[in-house]
């Protein structure tokens, strides 16, 4: 068997081999069961492990979350499915007023392990209300821990452990990069950590931050920036809450400048957090201000224009020579 | 076709205001411990509830949400429960707490501001309080939904209940619960406590249609109104609808109709928007009374017993009020220590500036004492 895997077929594995680990691990959603999925990340699985395990729930976000805080108080493991991220604000009273809160209102009597997955970010050229990258509202929430893979390897890995996570976790998978690339899965690995950075690359004279499917167009720019002799490091945070800023101040106190990546809107995001991070506890060892290369503060782009609203690799390169300008 | 027609929804009711017996009365009503339990609950949780006034009143709790006058829906609904069924309750479950077993100390801690008041092992796996309007119905879904996954084909279904309210009827989250408990068939009661007013809007005007309970017939569920007054008809109603969710046959809507005769919580003033002749007339309804002049007809309760009820609820609340004022605060870490089984960096970080904080204040306390002192 080819057990070279593209992102979303990472994550059905994922979700077939915690099934397969543990009867309390239930799948629900909309046109999850016969259909798969519209993206197919639930292929085969209600054949496999059957209608009570894998359930077509009607077309209601609030109750798909709603009936998961319900199960998993039970001590049930639900899988969750949200169509898009963009249909997923119906569910966000009860991921922040219930979810977020279980296991602190009860003082641990009860918990909330639940995993809400949905395919996020543009550059697919969907409709309206399908490419929007919504991360920080999720991490500004005490109690919920937010996961964005970007590769095969971790989104099998990293969706792994959000299942065995006793808390709730949003998994956001970039449905841009759902099959851009293929990588051999070790299926004997252990699931990956959900509080650490991943350094995709290493070099000592800027430090790239990005996360999700941007981390394709950042990798890119240090390709083109090594090309001029300068030697970018290139970090995937993958777990945005709880954000691992070690692996990233280690980072910035050896080049001195950071450059940080990401598709949502720039103000009041993840990269501000990060930046501020890094003013508290490398002020000293920055030579530059940190850099943002975001989407712009506007509603995201009907998909004509969406490439003007993505950073772009060559966004990133002008980004991180501005930075290097800085003595 | 016309779909409008009326659907042949019609009350349940036995016992008329006076306690006057309007119907043939079922069967179990002849033991007459099951109502003089009843009895006992409610006035011992309406001394409760109004203690827990009374303690907001004074300063010593915080916001509290009277059930004064729902009493018998709450205190039916969770005796008729077993202990290992689930109750989702809303904020006006006092008395159902209680007759789950539930500390009264833990429900004044709760309204005391204390999320302990939520976490002893005697909630066993009921939610605890609900305060989000009709976030709950869905958790009770979701409940059903784990009990039908993990139940064994030839036993007996574990039940969830759920309480709401009748402003939770015009949510959606109502709704999506409904249509899913039905297209599921699953083991769930839902029971809208009719109180007749949402805060300040009254019941004529959150809803066109005639009763609530029907809502529950465009999702397919058996539905029913009943005085949510009397406790023979609850019971008969309530009792019918668990045995249907136990035996697999799926979930029934219940309407229990009653009323609110108290504010919205102790931070309302219901003389704002309500008549007092309408109040007045509600209290002629009221549940604890019928029940009363019911037993006393039939020379089943006397003054005496009823002092002897009174004293006795008074003991357990003065117990419970001593242990909700002597409850020391909890420790800092607690702030910190439930939000994830496993404890983010910073999450630890926080958790030890704020110690340090409390033990620099502490010092500062002490040394500002000594400076006194000297």
């Amino acid at each position: 068997m080819d057990n070279k895997l593209t992102m979303v077929e990472a994550v059905n594995l994922a979700l077939d081999h915690a099934m397969d680990n543990d009867p309390d691990v239930v799948l629900l959603g909309e046109d999850i069961g016969v259909n798969g999925g519209v993206f197919r990340a639930t292929q085969g699985l209600r054949d496999k492990y059957g209608l009570k395990r894998v359930m077509d729930t009607p077309l209601a976000e609030t109750l798909i979350a709603g009936i998961s805080v319900g199960m998993a108080a039970q001590g049930m493991k639900p899988v969750a499915e949200i169509q898009f991220m963009g249909f997923i604000f119906p569910a966000m009273e009860q991921l922040i007023c219930h979810a977020a809160r279980m296991r602190n209102r009860t003082r641990g009597r009860l918990a909330c392990p639940l995993v809400l997955r949905a395919p996020f970010g543009g550059g697919i050229h969907a409709p309206e209300h399908h490419s929007e990258s919504t991360e920080a509202l999720f991490a500004h929430i005490p109690g919920l821990r937010v996961v964005i893979p970007s590769s095969p390897v971790r989104a099998y890995g990293l969706l792994r452990a959000a299942i065995n996570e006793p808390d709730p976790v949003i998994f956001l998978e970039p449905k841009r990069i759902y099959r851009a690339s293929k990588q051999i899965i070790d299926v004997a690995s252990d699931p990956l950590p959900l509080d650490t950075c991943f350094t995709l690359k290493v070099g000592q004279d800027v430090t790239l931050v990005s996360w999700g499917a941007s981390v394709r167009e950042t990798m890119e720019a240090a390709d083109i920036l090594e090309g001029h002799g300068i030697f970018a490091e290139v970090i995937d945070v993958a777990t945005i809450k709880p954000l691992d800023m070690e692996t990233i101040l280690t980072s910035v106190r050896k080049t001195g400048r950071c450059v940080i990546v990401h598709e949502a809107c720039r103000s009041f995001g993840v990269g501000a957090e990060i930046a501020a991070g890094l003013m508290e506890r490398a002020f000293d060892d920055l030579k530059a201000p940190v850099e943002r290369v975001t989407g712009f503060d506007t509603t995201m782009p009907y998909y004509r224009m969406e490439d003007h609203y993505l950073p772009q690799a060559d966004d990133i390169v002008r980004a991180s020579i501005k930075s290097l300008a800085r003595h | 076709m016309d779909l409008t027609a009326n659907p042949s929804l019609a009350m349940e009711q036995f016992l008329d205001a006076e306690g006057e017996v309007i119907k043939r009365l079922p069967a179990w009503v002849s033991n007459q411990d099951t109502l003089i339990d009843y009895y006992r609950s409610m006035v011992i949780a309406r001394q409760a509830d109004q203690k827990a006034v009374a303690l907001q009143r004074t300063g010593k709790m915080g916001t509290y949400p009277s059930c004064l006058g729902q009493e018998a829906i709450s205190t039916v609904c969770a005796a008729l429960l077993e202990k290992e069924d689930v109750l989702i309750p809303y904020y006006r479950d006092l008395p159902g707490l209680m007759r789950r077993g539930i500390a009264l100390s833990d429900v004044m801690l709760y309204w005391g501001g204390d999320e302990r008041g939520s976490a002893s092992p005697a909630w066993g796996q009921d939610l605890p309080n609900c305060v989000p309007i009709a976030t709950q119905a869905g958790h009770a879904a979701g409940i059903a939904t784990a009990i039908k996954i993990r139940h064994e084909a030839g036993d007996p279904l574990q039940v969830a209940l759920c309480a709401l309210g009748d402003g939770a009827t015009s949510k959606g989250d109502f709704g999506e619960a409904l249509n899913l408990a039905g297209a599921w068939q699953l083991p769930v009661v839902y029971i809208i406590n009719n109180n007749q007013w949402a805060i300040s809007v009254p019941r004529k005007i959150q809803s066109g249609a005639p009763t609530l309970a029907q809502k529950g017939l465009a999702a397919g569920l058996p539905s029913y109104q009943v005085d949510g007054n009397d406790v023979i008809a609850l019971h008969e109603v309530v009792s019918a609808a668990i045995d249907r969710a136990r035996q697999g046959k799926g979930a029934t809507v219940i309407e229990a109709v009653s009323y609110r005769l108290c504010d919205h919580t102790t931070a309302d003033d219901a003389s704002r928007y309500r008549a007092s002749e309408e109040l007045k007339e509600a209290w002629q309804q009221e549940p604890i009374k019928r029940l009363r002049n019911f037993l006393h007809h039939r020379g089943l309760w006397d003054e005496h017993k009823e002092q002897a009820l009174k004293d006795e609820a008074d003991r357990i609340i003065e117990q419970a009020v001593a242990t909700y004022l002597n409850t020391p605060l909890p420790a800092i870490e607690d702030l910190f220590d439930y939000h994830y089984a496993n404890m983010p960096a910073q999450l630890e970080q926080q958790k030890n500036e704020a110690l340090a904080r409390e033990q620099m204040r502490q010092e500062n306390m002490k040394s500002a004492g000594g400076h006194l002192n000297g």
